[in-house]
């Protein structure tokens, strides 16, 4: 029944990764919640019970061929695009934004599913689509399209950080794939006029403040900009050997935001310091690389462009959050893989390292 | 091109090009190193020292909750401030000795200030934790004047009630109080803070919302010292909108009056909106008394008192109607053809049915009684007839075409159903079946019968305009800071009742005749200018045979009641009274049923004297627009929050 070699082929150093940097992040969430007051599990106690949960479901995942997800993709597709439709028109307002949808028993977050079935979708097509020389733009033309309609759509929630990821998991594919130089050129000639226009003569004023101090929070010392102040201030303070495991001011006097969700790499590097951001760091650059290496080692076309599009997804929540509370990207609400807290967030990166071990688990086999 | 090249050229480029992915990743990690490097290492050590000065301070700035308007703009419930104490917990080393300090200087309860203080736990320690609330003015210049030696004690303002009226429309209004720990807990209140004030019953718990506004405050840095060294954020309170209410404060308050010292409740309506024009339970409380600790003896005399001046009367008093209800039955009886305004019965002052005696009111009999008669002098023999005729069912289904029997929805916690029995519903409730000789005490009003105040003005409106049934409703509009209205509400029609316009009228017949015929039980209502119709109801508490005329214990006494409309061509207003264990309905309710409608039509006269040969003529008297006066007095709103900060 299951082959042989599936479990000679089992990938340890991708589960022994994924498992080091997700103890590290139970350990940080203790810390990060220690001042936090509430009824029912601790959150640490809640994250690891996410965890193994997680695990679990990368396994079955791991046990399918990823290839029967090429069958199903622009069913996938098709699906999440209604589902996000009805988001907007039904969805649950939380926070200002309404991206969950009520399903009875529970709810789901459609924007969420989109940057796998994303990934799926755009496997299956680079897949049937054997150009030699690069993309051309009328090449382009049809995946940009698959691609625009659901990221216009999760901005709408508002949701701007997953409409982001969406894009760039998106480009990284194609960037596999490759383009030709005169696709690129095409392409800078027509976007940066058109962001020139947008900017010079369409915005008001106001609307550029609003753009100017997304870019750069540190602008406005409001709001946002407090924040990062707060966030750097705590990575700082760290310094090269840290403060000690739960004795960060910032996190523990609560100056920190979402400090065991989104900020929860300020908690970590105000207690741990340089030293424990630079293993840290390590950690997910291994990570990172060996999702790139098990699509430099699958010989199957469709197995490599998965593999890039899932280690794009990993790669790019990671740049994005550390670079947000560090102060280096404007503030989006995206979650550090594996260590933010988050059953959500947990799930979908398990999903996304079980298509990994699928596609490392079965490379023996072209 | 060579099919073994293409498949060559197709998978090593992909593959070739992980290579150059895997250079970008590095690279974009070693930037991120780089910065962090720069944080942590260059600019650590000023980092530290931020993190070590680094001292917030946030100062809440409570909203003023929108005011309460009457119909016609007159603030009936407006803001004071209040005063509360408030330790900031990272200023504060020591807390035992300082509330020690605070609890003999301003002569505090202790423990109850210890107990504010445990449940701050795990809130941000620059957030103040408030220990005590609604201070004296002695109190506040104490921490004044004590101020250097209090490190990390804030006064801090919160807006209260005042009530322009006092105790007026108490029920309505309900009150605002401290929130409390369990609601601290619901998802509605996420954004309160302990100590924060809210609404807590009647309108200002329905429409926290509107009325709430949004909390501000100042996010500021502060050195060491505590002193400012700059705002970080800031966001203004919002005042929350106000309401316009459909009551009349004249009226509310001649209505309240009436009562006297009366237990009881009155409603009345607009019969063509079903706007609530006065809302009354009496006797009242005092609302202001809830922003603080409620004094111990008030507290008692109101648990204490017979009356019971905490419930809501009007709206959760649930009282059987008597003889109010048999304008219900004739309806049910005229539908149904069982009678019509010629049927006569000979009334020898009892009914007998299976060998039991159902006794009428009046001992000696009515003799022959049409429906008319039947009504003007409340005859039960008439109605045990027709109600034996008729059976349960019958009278049931009219009670439930007039939305009787359920919630009107009048937006209001608490609101109850009443009561309106079946044989269905007997079967439900205790498994039996009806018997026979139930209903006749139903066909009175009597027996399992109940109805609120609410139910029962508007079931008379419901009469007076012949059908429709209106929701009751007691705001007009919503108002916002600046004055302009937010959203208005117009008349909601639930129903109609489909009950054919000759049996109202023919109803409408014998309820003018119970004010303004000769010895109709209602003549204490007739007023000279205005033509009444109406209905007394006498309700008995407990059946005490024939003890029931001598002299009883209070909570013995029969519930006195009186529906009535006015003008009888026009019908402009309905009016329900209940008087709790007064006695007699036509005695004891219809006189102030009388003086709610004599106030009502003498407010709508313009200020100069009428004459009176003017409205003498049984036309319409005074008015077109029903109370519904359109000056919209302009509320100034209270735009000095920022003065207020501070």
């Amino acid at each position: 029944m299951i082959d042989r070699r599936l479990v000679t082929n089992f990938d340890w150093t991708l589960i022994g990764l994924v498992c080091a940097i997700s103890l590290v992040g139970v350990l940080n969430v203790y810390s990060a919640s220690a001042v936090y007051k509430l009824g029912g599990a601790p959150y640490y106690i809640k994250q690891l019970n996410w965890m193994g949960f997680g695990l679990l479901v990368s396994l079955v995942v791991a046990s399918l061929d990823y290839r029967i997800l090429e069958d199903f993709s622009y069913w996938f597709y098709g699906f999440l695009l209604i589902l996000l439709i009805a988001v907007l028109v039904v969805g649950k307002r939380s926070l200002g934004a309404t991206r969950w949808l009520n399903l009875g028993l529970f709810t789901i977050q459609p924007s969420e599913l989109m940057k796998i079935v994303i990934i799926i979708t755009f496997a299956r097509y680079f897949n049937n689509h054997h150009e030699t020389d690069g993309l051309t733009i009328k090449e382009m033309l049809l995946p940009l399209g698959l691609l625009v309609v659901p990221a216009m759509l999760i901005m709408k929630q508002p949701d701007l950080g997953t409409a982001t990821l969406v894009v760039l998991i998106a480009f990284s594919m194609a960037f596999y794939i490759g383009f030709r130089w005169s696709t690129i050129i095409t392409f800078a000639l027509v976007t940066v006029p058109l962001v020139w226009f947008a900017w010079a003569v369409y915005m008001k004023p106001y609307q550029k403040n609003r753009v100017l101090d997304f870019i750069n929070p540190e602008r406005s010392r409001l709001g946002s900009g407090y924040h990062i102040i707060q966030s750097k201030i705590a990575v700082g303070s760290g310094g090269f050997w840290g403060k000690g495991y739960v004795k960060g001011t910032q996190s523990q006097l609560r100056f920190l935001p979402e400090q065991h969700t989104d900020f929860a790499f300020s908690v970590f590097a105000e207690e741990w310091g340089f030293v424990g951001v630079l293993i840290l760091l390590v950690l997910y650059l291994c990570l990172i690389l060996w999702g790139l290496n098990i699509a430099r080692r699958c010989n199957d076309r469709l197995g490599g462009l998965l593999a890039v599009g899932v280690t794009a997804m990993l790669f790019w929540h990671t740049i994005i959050n550390i670079g947000m509370v560090i102060g280096l990207f404007p503030v989006v609400g995206v979650p550090l893989p594996f260590f933010s807290y988050g059953g959500t967030s947990m799930i979908s990166f398990m999903v996304a390292v079980g298509i990994l071990q699928s596609i490392s688990m079965r490379r023996f086999m072209f | 091109m060579i099919k073994g090249q293409r498949y060559v050229r197709e998978m090593s480029q992909p593959k070739q090009r992980t290579i150059l992915l895997g250079f970008i990743v590095v690279v974009l990690f070693f930037l991120l190193l780089l910065r962090l490097w720069y944080l942590q290492i260059i600019r650590s050590e000023e980092y530290r020292a931020m993190s070590e000065n680094n001292r917030l301070r946030f100062l809440p700035v409570a909203a003023l909750r929108g005011a309460l308007l009457d119909r016609n703009g007159t603030v009936m419930v407006n803001n004071r401030p209040s005063f509360s104490l408030s330790i900031i917990p990272q200023e504060v080393k020591d807390v035992d000795s300082l509330l020690d300090r605070l609890a003999s200087l301003l002569k505090l309860d202790r423990l109850e200030m210890k107990e504010r203080w445990e449940k701050s736990k795990g809130r941000a320690r620059y957030y103040p934790v408030v220990v005590a609330i609604n201070l004296s003015q002695d109190q506040v210049e104490i921490i004044e004047e004590n101020r250097v030696r209090l490190p990390g004690v804030e006064i801090s303002m919160k807006p209260i009630r005042e009530y322009a009226f006092d105790n007026s429309a108490a029920h309505l209004f309900g009150y605002i109080a401290e929130i409390s720990d369990k609601e601290l807990e619901l998802k509605a209140y996420a954004d309160y803070n302990p100590g924060d004030y809210v609404g807590k019953n009647g309108i200002e718990k329905a429409w926290e919302q509107e009325l709430h506004g949004n909390d501000g405050g100042r996010q500021l840095e502060v050195d060491s010292r505590g002193r400012v060294l700059r705002v970080l954020a800031e966001s203004r309170p919002t005042v929350g909108n106000s309401l316009m209410l459909t009551i009349d404060s004249r009226l509310q308050r001649e209505a309240e009056q009436a009562f006297g010292a009366q237990a009881g409740a009155a409603v009345a309506m607009n019969v063509n909106t079903g706007e609530v024009l006065a809302f009354v339970s009496s006797p009242t409380f005092d609302p202001s008394l809830f922003a603080g600790r409620i004094p111990a003896d008030i507290w008692k005399e109101y648990l204490e008192d017979k009356r019971r001046p905490l419930e809501n009367k009007a709206l959760a008093g649930q009282y059987p109607p008597g003889s109010t209800f048999k304008v219900l039955t004739a309806l049910a009886g005229l539908e149904a053809g069982v009678i019509d305004e010629h049927t006569t019965i000979s009334d020898p002052g009892y009914y007998e049915m299976g060998g039991h005696k159902f006794r009428d009111w009046k001992s000696g009999g009515h003799g022959v009684v049409n429906l008319r008669t039947s009504l003007k002098e409340s005859c039960d023999t008439y109605y045990y007839r027709l109600g034996e005729k008729l059976g349960v069912d019958r009278i049931a289904a009219m009670a439930e075409r007039f939305w009787l029997g359920r919630e009107l929805g009048i937006g209001l916690q608490n609101e109850k159903k009443g009561l309106i029995p079946s044989t269905a519903w007997k079967l439900k409730r205790f498994g039996k079946k009806w018997f026979p000789g139930e209903t006749l005490p139903v066909a009175i009003g009597q027996g399992y019968v109940l109805m609120t105040p609410i139910q029962l003005a508007s079931m008379t409106a419901t009469v007076a305009n012949e059908g429709t049934i209106y929701r009751p409703h007691l705001v007009r509009k919503i108002v916002d800071p600046d004055g302009k209205t937010v959203k208005e509400f117009q008349p909601e029609v639930l129903g109609t009742t489909g009950v054919s316009v000759a049996s109202f009228k023919k109803v409408k017949q014998g309820m003018y005749a119970v004010v303004n015929d000769p010895g109709g039980t209602g003549a204490n209502a007739r007023l000279w200018d205005v033509k009444v119709a109406g209905k007394t109801g006498t309700s008995q508490v407990v059946k005490l045979g024939e003890d029931r005329k001598k002299a009883r214990k209070y909570e013995h006494m029969d519930h006195g009641l009186f529906i009535a409309f006015a003008p009888f061509d026009k019908p402009e207003i309905a009016v329900a009274v209940v008087v709790e264990h007064g006695g007699g309905g036509g005695a004891v309710a219809a006189p102030i049923a009388a003086k709610i409608l004599r106030s009502f039509f003498d407010l709508q006269k313009p200020p100069a004297k009428v004459k009176p040969e003017k409205t003498e003529q049984d036309d319409e008297p005074a008015s077109d627009n029903s109370g519904t006066h359109t000056e919209t007095q302009k509320h100034v709103p209270q735009r000095q929050q920022e003065e207020d900060a501070e």
